[in-house]
């Protein structure tokens, strides 16, 4: 489902200056959108807004083909899956409680709602035998957020709107978190807008990410083009000096293989980043690596110059 | 006190009786307007902080003055008695009912109403159940109380087992005054007892929920 904002303004009573200024922002159906910036930027506003948790001053937004500035938010809401960074898990219900609350509230059958709950623990990696009559605080902060997405999810909604929802987990399960709920909100084909402060989080995770500053949209665009074109300073700044490797680590080895390679190369595999093919041969002091595919066979060769040429390339 | 209990055991159960219904009738009416209030209080925390600096005001008001102050306004017997009971069973519950369900995780509503929950829902399937182990160590506070202010009501007419302590006192009868000053002391631990096994109950589950 396409989410458009248009024209959106959020003036909070007492305040001179807007949290959002007049935001125009359309995201295609089945693409995750980060929105990101410093804090007081408007990104959790305007996420907040897309369910009706903050009501805009003035503009549309529109969701699939309905303007929900003019729908019940209570019902509204019930399509449209949340998470948020606390999780906000109901401590006082089990986890099955707490994954069937939006089916519960849209009044499934029972045994409907219990074939749904397992699952939603199947699909984010949680065993139902073991989890579901477990109570919240039984779990680990990354079980929890998994279980936070379940419920999330539980209802089948088009969209979802995660605002922050790995800060609550330490940095290595973030990490595999993020490809996990990547691969599935990908694989459901769910619109997304996922609001973090986290550029690394944004390049992983975004299809397109909204950068702002002060209510208003400063760029939206894909990852590799935020780094490899920031439309100013501020851009530049926040995606941080070293964009450049950023951007090299966006790219597979073996989608960047050229023919060639030498007997004495150094021999990495296709899986790596192209940011890890440099610095592999920075470490060994060599010119080329020969990229080998999953069985082995060599694909080709990367070189330093090839690198250099792609990090200067541009937009490709 | 056990001899004089059967040498008047009619005296003594109608002290009883009057003393129970004094406290049943006062903290039923401490439920139905604190809960309600407190409610309310929640949903206009402006009115909220005059209300609770009423309530702190009240507090310290002695049980006995309380009882004493109804005399002009409504005479002697057991409205007084009741009024009086109820203003101070009052506090205790009115304020951890607000505090208990301001104390909420604000996380946690959030969540629920961006799930889709009415306020209504959020209210009942959340604020509440999430609250009540105050609002009902609120509950407990009040009984006790009431049940223990309650022997003062014999000094504006109430009855109940205060009567004992008082008449005894007057008639320089040992027996039937401890008679009465045990009885008290018991009913009180009773309660204490009887509304924490019942606070254990109703929250066990929310114990093995609570983070």
């Amino acid at each position: 489902m396409t989410i458009r904002l248009e024209k959106v303004t959020k003036l909070f009573p007492g305040v001179t200056r807007p949290a959002v200024d007049a935001l125009d922002l359309t995201i295609e159906k089945g693409q995750v959108c980060v929105l990101i910036g410093p804090s007081g930027c408007g990104k959790t506003t305007t996420m907040r807004m897309v369910n009706r948790l903050i009501e805009p001053t003035s503009g549309r937004i529109i969701v699939g083909d309905r303007d929900v500035t003019k729908a019940d938010p209570v019902e509204l809401r019930r399509h449209i899956g949340y998470v948020i960074q606390q999780i906000g898990l109901f401590p006082h219900m089990t986890i099955a409680q707490n994954v069937a609350t939006v089916p519960k509230l849209l009044g499934w059958e029972q045994a409907k709602i219990k074939a749904r709950s397992e699952e939603m623990l199947d699909l984010v990696g949680l065993d139902p035998a073991q989890y579901l009559s477990r109570y919240p605080r039984h779990l680990s902060g990354g079980q929890r957020q998994r279980v936070g997405v379940a419920r999330a999810l539980a209802a089948d909604p088009p969209v979802m709107l995660m605002d922050e929802p790995f800060g609550a987990v330490d940095p290595i399960v973030r990490g595999r978190l993020q490809e996990e709920f990547l691969a599935i909100l990908k694989r459901l084909k769910k619109t997304v807008i996922l609001v973090t402060h986290d550029i690394d989080e944004a390049i992983r995770m975004g299809d397109v990410v909204a950068i702002m500053k002060d209510g208003k949209l400063v760029q939206y665009d894909t990852p590799d083009r935020l780094l490899a074109a920031p439309v100013d300073d501020f851009v530049a700044d926040f995606v941080g000096a070293d964009r450049a490797l950023r951007r090299l680590s966006l790219v597979r080895a073996a989608d960047a293989v050229e023919p060639g390679g030498a007997a004495g190369d150094l021999m990495l595999s296709g899986s790596l980043s192209v940011r890890e093919v440099l610095s592999a041969l920075l470490a060994a002091g060599q010119d080329a690596a020969t990229i080998l595919a999953e069985d082995g066979t060599a694909l080709g060769q990367i070189t330093l110059a090839a690198i250099r040429a792609r990090s200067a390339g541009g937009i490709p | 006190m056990a001899q004089w209990i059967s040498a008047n055991p009619s005296i003594f159960i109608v002290a009883l009786q009057n003393h129970l219904w004094l406290t049943g009738v006062a903290l039923a009416a401490v439920l139905l307007i604190a809960l309600p209030l407190g409610l309310l209080l929640t949903r206009h925390r402006g009115f909220a902080n005059i209300a609770i600096a009423i309530v702190n005001i009240l507090r310290t008001v002695p049980s006995l003055a309380l009882l004493v102050i109804m005399l002009p306004l409504l005479g002697t017997g057991f409205l007084p008695s009741v009024v009086a009971l109820t203003l101070y069973g009052l506090p205790a519950l009115l304020l951890n009912t607000y505090t208990g369900l301001t104390e909420v995780d604000a996380d946690i509503v959030e969540a629920a109403r961006g799930q889709g929950f009415s306020d209504a829902q959020v209210m009942t399937r959340i604020e509440i159940p999430l609250a009540l182990p105050v609002i009902f160590a609120g509950i407990r506070t009040a009984a006790v109380q009431i049940v223990s202010a309650a022997t003062l009501a014999a000094f504006i007419g109430g009855g109940g087992l205060g009567e004992l302590i008082t008449a005894g006192m007057a008639n320089f009868n040992f027996p039937q005054l401890i008679a009465g000053a045990v009885a008290v002391a018991l009913l009180a631990l009773a309660v204490e007892i009887a509304f924490a096994g019942i606070e254990r109950l109703m929250t066990r589950q929310l114990r093995m929920g609570a983070s």
